[in-house]
């Protein structure tokens, strides 16, 4: 068989804005998964034990933890506004009063109960402090 | 009945990545902040909020065990669906073995965290 020729496709994603949004917008998913390796390590820490769990604490008193955590921080604020932006194309349609919702309107919403959600988290977390 | 054509086990792996964006878009950017942030700066919580003997009882507490485990499966499943559908544009073929490593790494993280979950005790 001959060899078949396969387009450069190096850096596709730089030749137009829409696609750099759109790389950026995967690009949450490493955060989320950071995230997720930093709490999975936390239970099993704590499952471990004072010692163990006092080490992870520790850990995340560290400025490398902070500054990690602050990049995470950024990567969840844009997972957050990209999720809701792309919802009215992953959602399916939603009528009411037989018009079709605005999809500016579901991002509205979505942003709204992110923010109501943010801050009721924020709120049960202080009532819980000791 | 006729036996319909083969189902795809592709709607799962669909609705878990969904299911932890959402989570994740709701309570991923105040959890960071408290966890990552707040508590070890002790800035608006205090520095003692995470610590041992208060975490053991959240973890031993059905609805923070609950908690837990669905926020740490749910954003390891939607990071693994997306990261395994991001991978052909970044030019890594997307083929048996790299499902294997996204999928297989999100299983894993919800096995550790199910497993230390159980231990715990309630």
């Amino acid at each position: 068989m001959r060899k078949p020729f396969v387009r450069p496709m190096t850096g596709w994603w730089r030749r137009d804005p829409y696609f750099v949004r759109y790389m950026w917008r995967e690009a949450t998913a490493l955060a989320v998964a950071a995230y997720a390796v930093v709490l999975m390590v936390g239970v099993w820490r704590l499952a471990q034990g004072q010692a163990a769990f006092d080490g992870w604490l520790q850990a995340l008193r560290s400025w490398p933890s902070i500054v990690l955590h602050l990049v995470l921080l950024a990567a969840m604020v844009l997972h957050a506004v990209s999720w809701f932006e792309i919802m009215p194309k992953t959602m399916p349609m939603l009528f009411l009063g037989g018009e079709r919702v605005a999809a500016a309107t579901i991002t509205r919403a979505g942003l709204a109960a992110a923010a109501a959600a943010a801050l009721a988290l924020l709120a049960v977390a202080w009532m819980l402090r000791p | 009945m006729t036996p319909g054509p083969p189902r795809s086990h592709a709607p799962i792996f669909w609705g878990l990545f969904g299911a932890g964006g959402m989570l994740a878009a709701l309570l991923g950017p105040m959890l960071v902040l408290i966890t990552g942030v707040l508590v070890p700066l002790g800035l608006l919580l205090p520095p003692d909020f995470m610590d041992h003997p208060r975490m053991l009882a959240f973890a031993q507490n059905w609805l923070g065990k609950a908690f837990l485990f669905f926020v740490i499966s749910l954003f390891a499943w939607h990071a693994a669906h997306r990261i395994f559908y991001s991978l052909h544009d970044v030019g890594v073929p997307a083929g048996r073995l790299a499902r294997l490593l996204c999928y297989g790494s999100a299983l894993a993280v919800t096995l550790v965290a199910a497993g230390s979950l159980l231990a715990v005790g309630s």
